[in-house]
């Protein structure tokens, strides 16, 4: 491994860059199933840009970092380790977690926070295949009426609503595109 | 020109990364409140300190952001913030609603619709609801997590049995998504019904308490109230005395000391727009040209 994909694709002007991606990442988050664009990182495959700007703006060395077994390469580690600074750790301590839906089975280990402090919950950064065709109708908060989304799951979002206030939150990130899916999100198979 | 002495928007990134956290987990619970490690800012708290964070952590360069007081885009708390962002971000100002991009906001809720693409930050005093209600933080907390509001109706039934209706005129509580009851800042109880449905996103950042929490758009927001004695959105029963405006919260300015007063709109731009546009109130008599 060289040590230049290590050193190399961070932001180039940090504050900006990272001010952009955040109004992006509020933005897909504040509605859910909006396709948002985030760019900025270039990071390690197989870390998708969206997903390598999200942990650019979100993680440093406050927030320990979940790697699922799809994304814990020695690049993307070394990235990590040196752009955000952020601890790798098991599932369950994890503020953020990484991967591909399949390889962070199961989701119910990860953190859905409290019913005193429901924001101690893990935020899950997943690369999925594509945001289309949609399989998944979306209502709830930030959404006006319902939207269409492509998702790797239904059953899984759908008990983690069932738990709101707790729950995880996602993003779902293809190369640039985003979209958040919040745990107050009612998710019905189309 | 922005400041080079200071980072983008003032604050540091490890500073405006814990802020962002905070605001997307507000952002996914509705209503709940988020704590979070408040900055000392350069202005005393109770000048926004919330909301300048929550508006620092928002801002990129491309924005454009209006700062209103009570509606009032010139007075001194506006003016100020203003000023700080223009010089520590370099970004554009406005003080026209529908222009901004970032609207930061004392007390009230613009006249214009908001649209998407806008983000209305509220600077928040005391966010907990029931904190006069009860002064424990531990317990409000656990009120909060076992959904027990039943204090709050009993004091909003108190209102009823003193006054004969809700008294309660300003933060006027409501329920979020039939779950969290919020305390939407000091804004009159006439802007509680923009709270709900709107299309801008709504943060609410408190300094000095170190909470931030949020609105989605388009989120269910209900004023607290009873079958017999429903919510409503009181206003001072006059028409703007400059731009004559009858749909508009008003401010009530005594003119004189023997008791002279005018209404006027409180929000500023709103009523500059409605006077370009030709109308005129009581007070203001078409020009002469």
């Amino acid at each position: 491994m060289s040590q230049d994909h290590v050193l190399t694709g961070g932001f180039a002007a940090p504050p900006q860059e990272a001010a952009r991606a955040f109004r992006a990442a509020l933005e897909a988050m504040a509605r859910p199933g909006r396709v948002q664009m985030l760019r900025g990182a270039e990071p390690p495959e197989p870390l998708s840009v969206a997903a390598g700007t999200l942990l650019l703006t979100l993680c440093d060395t406050t927030t320990p970092v979940h790697l699922a077994p799809s994304h814990d390469t020695a690049a993307v580690r070394g990235w990590i380790a040196f752009h955000c600074g952020a601890p790798v750790v098991p599932a369950e301590e994890a503020a953020f977690a990484v991967g591909r839906w399949d390889a962070l089975q199961p989701v119910t280990r990860f953190a859905i926070g409290t019913a005193d402090y429901p924001d101690r919950s893990a935020t899950l950064i997943v690369e999925t295949e594509g945001m289309a065709p949609p399989n998944a109708t979306l209502t709830g908060p930030g959404i006006e009426l319902s939207h269409p989304a492509r998702l790797p799951e239904i059953a899984a979002f759908q008990a983690n609503r069932a738990g709101f206030p707790l729950g995880f939150d996602c993003y779902l990130c293809v190369g640039p595109e985003v979209i958040g899916l919040p745990r107050s999100t009612i998710v019905e198979a189309l | 020109m922005t400041d080079q002495a200071y980072n983008f928007a003032y604050l540091d990134e490890q500073t405006k990364r814990m802020i962002r956290r905070a605001i997307l987990k507000g952002i996914a619970v509705p209503g709940y409140q988020v704590p979070f490690a408040s900055r000392e800012m350069p202005m005393p708290y109770g000048w926004g300190t919330g909301g300048v964070q929550v508006t620092a952590a928002c801002l990129t360069p491309e924005d454009v952001l209006k700062v209103i007081d009570q509606g009032a885009d010139d007075t001194t708390n506006a003016v100020s913030i203003r000023a700080f962002f223009a010089r520590t971000a370099g970004v554009a100002t406005t003080e026209a609603t529908a222009q901004a991009s970032v609207i930061q906001t004392r007390h009230r809720i613009p006249e214009a619709p908001l649209t998407e693409g806008q983000i209305l930050v509220y600077q928040v005093p005391i966010p907990e609801p029931l904190r006069f209600l009860e002064p424990r933080e531990s317990e409000t907390r656990r009120m909060h997590a076992l959904e027990d509001y039943g204090l709050m109706h009993v004091k909003l039934y108190e209102d009823i049995a003193r006054h004969g209706e809700i008294a309660t005129a300003y933060a006027y509580p409501v329920k979020v998504e039939g779950r969290y009851v919020m305390d939407p800042s000091p804004i009159p109880k006439f802007d509680n019904p923009k709270l709900g449905g709107m299309a801008a996103i709504q943060l609410f950042g408190a300094g000095r308490e170190q909470r931030i929490y949020a609105l989605p758009p388009y989120t269910r927001v209900v004023s607290l109230d009873f079958e017999d004695h429903p919510f409503v959105a009181s206003k001072a029963d006059h028409a703007c005395d400059l731009c004559g405006s009858e749909v508009s919260y008003l401010d009530e300015v005594i003119t004189d000391d023997r008791g002279s007063r005018m209404f006027c709109c409180s929000d500023t731009d709103y009523c500059a727009g409605r006077r370009d546009a030709g109308h005129r109130g009581r007070l203001s008599p078409e020009e002469v040209a």
